[in-house]
C-alpha cells in the first residue's frame, strides 16, 4: 500500500500541472478501495476454494448409479443456476434468520457464492467427466484399478485440462461477481468506489475501480494461459 | 491346467443375442486364435472373460477361480467385485484402439499400475518397465507422449503395460485392427514373441496369416456361436463346415 502511495508521489513529479488535483485526491482514495480489493479478493479466494471441490462432488453425484442421488443434484443445480445470485444473497442474508440462522454479511455472502459457483462447476465437471472415452474407464479397469483409483488418477487428471477454459471463464466471472456482495453491506472495491463517489460527487473512484478489477482478471488470464501451456504437452 | 473356462454362456444386449452359449477353454501355454465376421460376438466373449461385459447365462473360470456361476435357474451369480478384480489380474488385455493414458508418458503408463495397483516400489517398477520396453523395442520413447507416437508403436506399449501387471493370460481384441497395414507387422511380431515364450493367450483377430502361424487352436465364431475349433492346418485347409469354407473363401 505504502508502495502505491509512493510510487503514485513519484509520478506526481512527472505529470502535467492540471493532472495533480487528481493524482492527489486519487492518493487519498486509493487507500480505502484497496481496503475493498482485499475484501473482494477474499470472497473470490473463498468461493473458488470451496466452490471447486463442491463442484467435484456434485458432478460425481450427478453421474452416480443412485438416482435419487443424482435427480436431488439437479434439483440443487436447477434451483441455484435458476434464480438470480442476487436473490440467493438476500435469501441467505435476510432470509435464514427467519429460520433461527443469523449469519454476519461476509458469511453470508460467500455461503451463497460458495453454493452457486458450485452448481456452476459441478455442471462444468460433469461434461468433463463424461466427454472422456469410454475405453480410458476399461484401460483402467483391465489393470485391476478400483473406481477411486480410476477417478483419481486417469479420468481426473485429463478433466481438468478439457474443462480448464470453462473454469477459467467462471473464474473471471466471478471476480466480477464479487461486487454483488456490497448489496448485503459487505465493504468490498464497488461499495469503497461508490462511498467516495457520492461524498466527494466525483466519477474518478469508479475508473480506480475499473483498474482495480481489470488487474484483477488480468492476473487470473495470466494464470489459466499458462495452466493451458503446461497441460499442451500431451494431446 | 486350464487357464480359461467358460461353460454355456449367453449373452444379450436388450433383444440382440450376442452369444448363444459359448463354451470353451485355453489351456496353459496355449495360443487360440478366434476368427469369423464382424458381429459374430467374437469381440463380446472376450470381453465377457474380464468382466468388461456381464454375462446373462452360464459361467466363468479363471485358473479355476469362478468369477460368474450359474444359479438353479441358469442365471449368472456373479462373486464380488473384488474377488472379480483379484482373478482378472491374472488376464492382461489389448485393446483394438489401445486405450493408452494420454496424460502420462510411455513410461509412466507402464509403471502406473503397478504402482498404484500392485503397490510395487517405485524404483523397480520402472525398472522393470524399462526391461519390457527393450522387449517391446521402445526403449527410446518412454519419455514421450502417447500422442507423439505411431500406432504400431502404441499396441507396443500398450502391451508392455498389460505384461508389467505380469499377467498369465493375455487377451487381444483385435489388436491390429486400427493399424495402417504397414505397422501390423511389428506388433505382430511382439505377440509371436510372447507365444514361444509359451504366454497363455486368446486373440481375437482378423490376421489370418497370424492365426494360421502362430496359434495352437483356432475358433471360427459366427452368428453368436462356436462353428467349428480345430489346429490351424485343419481349420484353414480342410473345414468340415460350409459357414467356415464360405468366410474363409471370403478373406483368403
Amino acid at each position: 500500500m505504502l508502495y502505491m502511495l509512493g510510487w503514485l508521489n513519484v509520478i506526481g513529479e512527472y505529470v502535467p500541472e492540471a493532472w495533480k488535483p487528481m493524482l492527489q485526491y486519487i492518493s487519498r482514495i486509493i487507500v480505502p478501495m484497496a481496503e475493498g480489493t482485499i475484501v473482494t479478493f477474499q470472497v473470490f479466494i473463498i468461493t473458488i476454494v470451496l466452490s471447486i471441490p463442491l463442484g467435484l462432488i456434485l458432478a460425481l453425484g450427478r453421474i452416480s448409479k443412485f438416482k435419487i442421488l443424482r435427480e436431488a443434484i439437479g434439483l440443487y443445480i436447477w434451483l441455484l443456476r435458476g434464480t438470480p445470485l442476487m436473490l440467493q444473497l438476500f435469501f441467505v442474508y435476510y432470509g435464514l434468520p427467519n429460520f433461527g440462522i443469523v449469519l454476519d454479511s461476509m458469511t453470508a455472502a460467500c455461503i451463497a457464492f460458495v453454493l452457486n459457483y458450485a452448481a456452476y462447476f459441478g455442471e462444468i465437471f460433469r461434461g468433463g467427466i463424461q466427454s472422456i472415452d469410454r475405453g480410458q474407464y476399461e484401460g483402467a479397469k483391465v489393470l485391476g484399478f478400483t473406481y477411486w483409483q480410476t477417478m483419481r488418477r486417469i479420468i481426473l487428471p485429463q478433466v481438468a485440462k478439457r474443462v480448464l477454459s470453462p473454469v477459467s471463464n467462471e473464474a473471471i466471472t466471478l471476480v466480477k461477481d464479487t461486487a454483488l456482495v456490497n448489496v448485503i453491506g459487505v465493504g468490498e472495491l464497488l461499495r469503497a468506489a461508490k462511498i467516495a463517489v457520492s461524498r466527494d460527487a466525483v466519477t474518478s473512484p469508479f475508473i480506480v475501480a475499473a483498474v482495480f478489477y481489470l488487474v484483477m482478471t488480468f492476473v487470473l488470464t495470466k494464470l489459466f494461459d499458462y495452466l493451458e501451456e503446461r497441460y499442451a504437452i500431451y494431446e | 491346467m486350464k487357464m480359461i473356462e467358460v461353460k454355456n454362456i449367453h449373452k444379450s444386449f436388450g433383444s440382440l443375442k450376442v452369444l448363444k452359449g459359448i463354451s470353451m477353454t485355453v489351456n496353459k501355454g496355449e495360443v487360440v486364435a478366434i476368427i469369423g465376421p464382424s458381429g459374430s460376438g467374437k469381440s463380446t466373449l472376450l470381453r465377457c472373460i474380464n468382466h468388461l461385459e456381464t454375462i446373462d447365462r452360464g459361467s466363468i473360470y479363471i485358473e479355476g477361480q469362478a468369477i460368474a456361476t450359474e444359479d438353479e435357474s441358469g442365471k449368472s451369480r456373479y462373486v464380488s467385485d473384488r474377488e472379480i478384480r483379484k482373478i482378472c489380474r491374472k488376464t492382461g488385455m489389448v485393446f483394438q484402439n489401445f486405450n493408452l493414458f494420454p496424460h502420462k508418458t510411455v513410461l509412466e503408463n507402464i509403471i502406473e499400475a503397478p504402482i498404484v495397483v500392485a503397490k510395487m516400489d517405485k524404483r523397480k517398477a520402472i525398472e522393470e518397465a524399462e526391461e519390457l520396453l527393450e522387449k517391446v523395442g521402445l526403449l527410446d520413447k518412454r519419455d514421450n507422449y502417447p500422442s507423439q507416437l505411431s500406432g504400431g508403436q502404441k499396441q507396443r506399449v500398450a502391451i508392455a503395460r498389460a505384461l508389467a501387471m505380469r499377467p498369465s493370460i493375455m487377451l487381444f481384441d483385435e489388436p491390429t485392427s486400427a493399424l495402417d497395414p504397414e505397422l501390423t507387422g511389428e506388433v505382430l511380431k511382439v505377440m509371436k514373441d510372447l507365444a514361444e515364450e509359451r504366454m497363455t493367450m486368446l486373440v481375437v483377430t482378423h490376421e489370418m496369416g497370424f492365426a494360421r502361424e502362430v496359434a495352437d487352436r483356432v475358433i471360427f465364431m459366427d452368428e453368436g456361436e462356436i462353428v467349428e475349433e480345430g489346429p490351424p492346418a485343419e481349420i484353414f485347409t480342410a473345414p468340415t463346415m460350409k459357414r467356415t469354407e464360405a468366410f474363409l473363401n471370403q478373406v483368403l
